[in-house]
């Protein structure tokens, strides 16, 4: 992905020289010319089209920020009952997220979700160790919404 | 500055504000390390962020003066909050605090004691 961004930004550097003008307009012209290359050329390189990889990233970014308004709502539900009721405990979510940068996103969501937290990823990088707030309220709905998470995911590391 | 824009940066602002009220209740009525700290890492992650991006639209429409910073500081704290969450209570649970006596469920006691079994095993 990088080196089809660097490509692109080459392309745009070319097309100001050709043009012999050094304008922000004309390298955002050029740019786009060299997307359109790059489109055309896109079964030579190894990796996707890098645009679209920037759709998923754009995408993963709006549930960040949908979820963690979710997650203010649950909790202030919880903080506001009159009655104390919750029942939080630690549960084991198998994963298959492996690379470290994935993992890190993952559980920063999952933090950033409504009523869960990350205590702990065990050793092998298979389980993460997690804190709910009120288990069976919430252990069905988490784990859709989990599976949401790390599909979003894979679609930026494919 | 036109009425509606004095409308929405004082309903961000007072939005934030609340959030962070309800923070400090949840940290004083909750029961234990755990779940205080699932009131604490997000309803204060987003009131923050409420009250930075009223102050940046403030300054923008009075002054015309669009301040980066600010931006920024709503970045880093929406990226470091959960982690330093995420620490406090890991620590937590490493230095022996306990959970609720409420609680229902624990799965990471019984990887804590296979571990340190098989180091046990090991050394």
């Amino acid at each position: 992905m990088a080196f089809q961004i660097l490509l692109n930004f080459i392309l745009a550097f070319l097309w100001m020289f050709l043009q012999n003008s050094m304008d922000a307009s004309t390298f955002l012209i050029g740019y786009l010319l060299g997307l359109l290359i790059l489109f055309g050329m896109r079964r030579f390189f190894s990796s996707r089209f890098y645009l679209l990889r920037v759709v998923a990233v754009i995408n993963l970014l709006l549930i960040f920020i949908k979820e963690l308004i979710l997650a203010n709502l649950a909790v202030l539900k919880v903080i506001l009952k009159p009655k104390l009721d919750i029942q939080p405990g630690i549960f084991a979510l198998p994963t298959k997220l492996t690379s470290d940068w994935e993992l890190t996103i993952l559980s920063n969501l999952i933090t950033l979700t409504p009523g869960t937290f990350v205590i702990d990823i065990s050793k092998d990088k298979k389980i993460i160790y997690i804190h709910a707030i009120d288990i069976p309220d919430v252990e069905e709905v988490i784990e859709s919404i989990k599976n949401s998470f790390e599909k979003a995911i894979m679609e930026v590391s494919r | 500055m036109s009425e509606v824009s004095t409308v929405i940066i004082a309903i961000f602002i007072l939005l934030g504000a609340f959030l962070s009220l309800v923070t400090a209740f949840g940290v004083i009525r909750l029961p234990d390390v755990y779940t205080r700290n699932h009131a604490a890492s997000k309803a204060a992650t987003l009131g923050i962020m409420f009250i930075l991006i009223g102050t940046c639209i403030f300054f923008y429409l009075k002054d015309g003066y669009f301040n980066s910073r600010v931006i920024l500081g709503i970045i880093f704290i929406f990226l470091t909050a959960p982690v330093s969450g995420h620490l406090i209570s890991r620590a937590a649970y490493h230095t022996g605090v306990k959970m609720w006596n409420k609680s229902v469920q624990d799965d990471y006691k019984s990887y804590l004691e296979e571990q340190g079994e098989k180091e046990k095993s090991n050394s």
